[in-house]
């Protein structure tokens, strides 16, 4: 085990974990965070939130008695829960991680409606709204003091 | 190894942000030498976020609004554990300019007379009216969007015209109306049209980290320029251990560290100092020599203290569809209904309400998470497709009048990279700030009720954090209250000045980057308007 790659068996139970946080939905047609080209991702993006990785999945572990990897679904989801409640810091740094990833996933931005780009160089449009709306405000008197 | 020395230079800036920029700008029709050291590097606008993929994650990686967390070999550590708000800067050239959210509202002229108008705090010992063309002259350089008319502030002149009000603008606008409070388009750092070389606001929305359009005006690509051309001279990755003193008490220049940490010594006959109201004051107290012995320019015991944060509670609600999300500048709206002191309230003082657009598909699911209001397991997608794009927020810009136990100390343990000790944060809110949150918060939960929306939520623990670091070498004619002269100069060390917040005297209820580089133009003017007896 070296400081900053991940055991196989804490990318297992990542996975897992991961997979309970996001599972795949068919009603949403999106795959689960615990995809494969998802989950890569997540690995590739952990970065200097490694240590506090590394300490969720020993606490989850630690939890669930055990590897998630081979858990059943219930037992899984309640030990995320327990993780969860227990680790409140933790559980916010470890989602972040895998959120920050699974909604730039292409697939699942398109499952948005929405384009799988980054923001330059094509940008958005902006309407612009109804200025009317300001009528009422420009009769007002002046509002701030004057000051000596 | 030996220092290496410089030739000398008549006029030395410490930092290249906001201040330090337009201050540099300003002296260079003196046809002085002047030389700004910053320790950051030149911006690529290439590599911001918003040209890659990961432009939202990077918001909390290397282009993190907090040092601590952004832990670039540019930047230096801060310990804030002892404050219920963490600090936010950038080491780069442009400073805070390239990561701030480009709202651009002045001081009101009741923020510099606060002790007159309201029996609280200190007056400035200069007053808005001296201020005005200077503000004129930034809005200006920066290049401006707005609109005139506004009856909550001053008269001022934009520029350029407003951001558009989008969807989620006349969202708030028909709430205010219909709760019959003030509300105008913010002025914005943001060109909305092409300006002095800079291309127009495309509405690439993620405009704190960088903007990749050169829409946003960070001094990068204003003041500097401007500057370079007219003869300063910029050295990047410089960072200043010390501002060391000759036998006349006089500054004598810096001692940095290049990026190889080799020693220099860069002489001057001024210094400028306008490394924001965190950095000067750790520079000065770690410039403590015999003849210094509490840091130098620290005759009052002032240095450091009074800092000044922003308190800025944020209050989120989810309505029934779309609105801008991050498809646009953050920036919409502002309302200045709280903003003056009322007799009637329990606090006295006041805030102003910052209307935000939203936030993108990434910092929505984070956020909502760290609320507790997104699920993990079957219920995340129907979750989270209720709120992405659904987003209010109204943050409340609180003033946070000065108190001496809030302050920077020089920290034991912590330094940075080269070795200098790092600042630590004491601060704490006070209770007439507490009631002004409060207020604040209850009035937001009304307009966002008004607005339509639902499942409101104010976190009160995580405030939000915008980097306004304030009040730590205050302004005053008092040397025995005060740091600096009513012109910059410092009390003690007549060749030393400083430019950055650290000499507002009160914070107002606003974002100050307006009024620190208006007071750093003035202070530029005043210097030059004494060229010949600078010293006396």
């Amino acid at each position: 085990m070296t400081d900053n790659i991940l055991t196989q068996s804490e990318m297992e139970d990542f996975r897992s974990i991961a997979g309970a946080m996001i599972p795949g939905s068919v009603e949403f047609r999106v795959p689960g965070a615990d995809d494969p080209a998802i989950f890569a991702d997540i690995v590739r993006s952990i970065g200097r939130d490694f240590s506090d990785v590394r300490a969720s999945l020993a606490a989850i572990a630690a939890i669930a008695g055990g590897t998630l990897a081979g858990m059943d679904e219930a037992r899984r989801e309640a030990a995320a829960e327990t993780f969860r409640a227990r680790h409140p810091g933790l559980a916010t740094t470890l989602g972040r991680v895998v959120l920050q990833c699974y909604y730039r996933d292409d697939r699942v931005v398109r499952s948005l409606g929405l384009e799988p780009r980054p923001p330059f160089p094509k940008g958005h449009t902006l309407e612009q709204g109804d200025w009317s709306l300001l009528d009422p405000v420009r009769t007002r008197p002046k509002m701030w003091r004057e000051a000596p | 190894m030996a220092m290496v020395t410089h030739d000398i230079v008549d006029v030395l800036i410490v930092g290249s942000g906001a201040s330090g920029a337009a201050v540099a700008w300003s002296l260079a029709d003196t046809k002085m030498k002047i030389l700004c050291l910053e320790q950051g590097d030149w911006m690529k606008p290439s590599e911001y976020p918003s040209t890659g993929r990961d432009w939202e994650a990077r918001r909390y990686s290397d282009f993190a609004i907090f040092p601590n967390r952004r832990g670039r070999d540019t930047d230096y550590p801060v310990n804030d554990d002892a404050s219920p708000m963490k600090i936010a800067c950038f080491n780069g050239v442009g400073g805070g300019t390239v990561m701030f959210t480009a709202h651009w509202p002045r001081m009101h002229p009741s923020d510099f007379k606060v002790r007159s108008l309201d029996g609280v705090a200190d007056d400035w010992p200069i007053s808005y009216n001296t201020l005005v063309p200077f503000f004129e002259e930034n809005d200006r350089m920066m290049g401006i969007s707005g609109l005139e008319g506004d009856p909550g502030v001053p008269p001022r002149h934009p520029p350029m015209p407003p951001l558009p009000l989008g969807k989620t603008g006349t969202r708030y606008a028909k709430a205010m109306n219909k709760l019959g409070w003030h509300w105008w388009p913010s002025d914005a750092a943001i060109a909305t049209t092409d300006y002095e070389g800079r291309a127009k606001c495309i509405n690439l929305g993620h405009c704190t980290p960088g903007c990749a359009q050169g829409a946003k005006a960070s001094t990068d690509i204003t003041y500097w320029p401007a500057a370079i051309r007219a003869g300063v001279a910029l050295r990047t990755r410089c960072r200043v251990r010390e501002i060391p003193t000759n036998e006349h008490g006089m500054a004598s220049g810096a001692v940095y560290y290049d990026a190889d940490g080799v020693e220099h010594f860069q002489p001057a006959e001024v210094v400028i100092m306008a490394a924001n109201g965190i950095g000067t004051p750790r520079l000065l107290l770690n410039s403590k020599s015999d003849r210094f012995p509490n840091g130098l320019a620290n005759s009052s015991g002032l240095v450091g203290k009074n800092l000044m944060l922003h308190p800025w509670p944020m209050i989120q609600g989810y309505v029934d569809e779309e609105v801008d999300g991050d498809r646009a500048p953050m920036l919409s709206l502002w309302s200045k209904e709280f903003y003056e002191t009322d007799p009637g309230r329990d606090f006295v003082r006041g805030y102003t309400l910052q209307f935000s657009r939203g936030t993108g598909v990434v910092n929505e699911a984070i956020a909502s998470a760290g609320f507790g209001k997104l699920p993990w397991g079957k219920d995340h997608h129907r979750a989270y497709r209720e709120r992405v794009f659904r987003r209010l927020q109204i943050g409340v810009a609180c003033d946070d009048l000065p108190e001496e136990h809030n302050r920077i100390v020089l920290d034991p343990v912590l330094k940075d990279s080269n070795g200098i000790p790092a600042a630590k944060i004491e601060y704490s809110m006070s209770e007439n700030t507490r009631r002004m949150m409060e207020h604040g918060i209850a009035r937001c939960e009304e307009i966002l009720r008004a607005a339509g929306a639902k499942d409101i939520h104010c976190s009160r623990t995580a405030l939000n954090s915008p980097g306004h670091l304030l009040g730590t070498t205050r302004m005053g004619t008092d040397p025995r209250r005060s740091v600096v002269n009513e012109w910059g100069r410092s009390h003690d060390v007549k060749n030393l000045f400083i430019v950055d917040g650290g000499v507002f005297v009160t914070g107002g209820g606003v974002n100050p980057t307006s009024t620190i580089q208006a007071v750093a133009l003035y202070i530029a003017d005043q210097m030059k308007q004494r060229l010949a007896n600078l010293f006396d």
